[in-house]
């Protein structure tokens, strides 16, 4: 299998403290590939550098045989992305936003792109909603629009952080069975991270599970019951990471930007 | 369609869906043309200044292009904290375009509100000298929106939250319109003041502004054109430049 995403000794530090700690991995083309991990583990920060967003402080990347650091735009458009918090425009439709997006990623031609639109509303059942101001949307419905506007552009690779976070257990069912079709229909590249096990475990071909800013596991969910000698995913994760709490909920990002707002104070 | 017109597009919809908004920030012009026009006029014209509401007027329209302005370039911390800025920083487009996107969409909607607040002095008795000199009212008014969007911008793209937004509007934006020349004439004012007033870009604004609107001015409309453009021109610059700098 071809590899999509190539991470090669990735360090991220923030002012001295280290959020990605020389990691290494590989996602081969048409794979589902979840990363798991506690709060602050560095895993949305690993997304946020595959995802242009952020520079790294050492390591090699390519994304679809490009490379972040000097093709942005190129990478840019190989990927779709879930944000882990809402980023649709309130003010707008629908339709609206994928409009805007649909535009951005280059769709120039005015009936490709609504009908590419139309498709991927249907897809989410979201067609005849589709001229209502996204502010009026449930948190679920938004969630299933992001997904959506991440496949407009028919990326290579879709990015979801923690895509089913705090959403019934209805939407996060419509929402694998979508991640599910396009990856076994148009062998989409997903890369996801989550916290919950089960999900992990039914959808994902591999996992990694990161703490600390390392990864300290990786494998099929049957490698790592086998690894750690235990029955669930959810056990194995549990040994793999320990069980004290992580209060430290804030991301590298975050805590990087309060200390900056400190100093500028 | 390309991104920088999407980018403006979104400015002026969400512009014109916002009824409150634009329906709210009216009635400080209003206020301010009513008790400074009407109540300063008397004396004013004893003072043999003439007709103050004509001068005030275009201080006023100037004063809501300037908060609207600064106000759209601000936005940007919202879409920040709103998450959408995440959504067009990872798209295939530059980051140069994104800013000029928005900074013409927020000047955009700036003109629109000062063209409105324009039509409004006219029921307090206000007329143009010259219609012939609209065109040239318009780009002023087009100047000093770009001009204060692209500070807008600049200022958004370092600051983290809206925690900073009222040391902004006391301590840059306040000064800004009533050191302006917008309130008073240029002329025989304390040294201390007169200087002030010359370093404040939007003094040439309004000069400009009123050189078309009323036919009276203190500087050439030369003059005032020039330093504007050279001002936004400068802004914009570091505006996009600080832009590019975001970290989301």
């Amino acid at each position: 299998m071809e590899n999509i995403i190539e991470v090669k000794n990735l360090t991220k530090k923030f002012n001295g403290f280290t959020a990605v700690d020389n990691i290494s991995f590989s996602v081969g083309k048409g794979e589902v590939f979840a990363f798991l991990g506690p709060n602050g583990a560095g895993k949305t920060t690993t997304i946020k550098i595959l995802t242009t967003l952020l520079h790294p402080t050492s390591g090699e990347l390519h994304i679809n045989g490009y490379n972040p650091l000097h093709e942005h735009n190129k990478v840019r458009q190989s990927f779709g992305i879930v944000f882990q918090d809402p980023s649709l425009d309130d003010e707008l439709t629908a339709f609206e936003n994928l409009e805007f997006h649909g535009v951005l990623y280059g769709l120039k031609e005015k009936k490709a792109r609504r009908d590419r639109i139309e498709e991927m509303l249907k897809f989410v059942e979201l067609w005849d909603r589709k001229d209502e101001l996204v502010k009026k949307f449930s948190g679920g419905m938004k969630r299933r629009l992001e997904i959506a506007r991440g496949l407009i552009h028919l990326p290579e690779i879709l990015f979801l952080d923690e895509p089913t976070l705090g959403l019934d257990p209805q939407t996060r069912n419509h929402i694998w069975t979508y991640i599910e079709k396009l990856n076994k229909e148009r062998q989409l590249t997903v890369f996801l991270t989550t916290h919950y096990m089960e999900e992990a475990e039914k959808i994902s071909h591999r996992i990694a599970i990161m703490d600390h800013g390392k990864i300290v596991a990786m494998g099929t969910a049957e490698d790592l019951k086998k690894q750690t000698g235990k029955d669930s995913l959810e056990d194995a994760f549990l040994k793999l990471t320990g069980d004290g709490l992580r209060d430290e909920n804030a991301s590298a990002a975050e805590g990087m930007r309060q200390h900056r707002a400190m100093w500028r104070r | 369609m390309n991104a920088i017109y999407i980018l403006w597009l979104r400015q002026i919809k969400r512009y014109l869906r916002s009824r409150a908004r634009i329906v709210g920030s009216l009635g400080q012009p209003i206020l301010f043309l009513v008790a400074l026009g009407f109540g300063f006029g008397p004396v004013y014209a004893k003072a043999g200044g003439g007709n103050y509401l004509e001068f005030l007027a275009p201080g006023v329209i100037a004063m809501s292009i300037l908060f609207t302005a600064v106000f759209s370039g601000i936005e940007i911390i919202w879409d920040r904290q709103f998450g959408f800025l995440k959504e067009t920083l990872v798209a295939p487009v530059s980051r140069l375009k994104i800013m000029f996107g928005r900074t013409l969409g927020g000047a955009t909607v700036a003109v629109l509100q000062g063209v409105i607040v324009l039509c409004l002095t006219f029921i307090f008795g206000f007329r143009i000298y010259s219609l012939a000199m609209l065109p040239m009212a318009l780009l002023f008014m087009f100047l000093i929106a770009l001009l204060f969007t692209a500070l807008g911008t600049a200022i958004a793209s370092v600051l983290e939250d809206m925690q900073g937004f009222q040391l902004i509007m006391n301590f840059l934006v306040m000064p800004i319109f009533f050191l302006s020349g917008a309130l008073f004439p240029l002329t025989n004012l304390p040294k201390a003041i007169a200087t002030v007033t010359k370093i404040d870009p939007l003094t040439y604004g309004i000069d400009g502004l009123r050189g078309a609107l009323i036919g009276v001015s203190h500087f050439s409309l030369h003059t005032d054109l020039l330093v504007m453009s050279a001002i936004t021109f400068i802004l914009i610059i570091v505006g996009a430049y600080l832009f590019t700098k975001i970290e989301v």
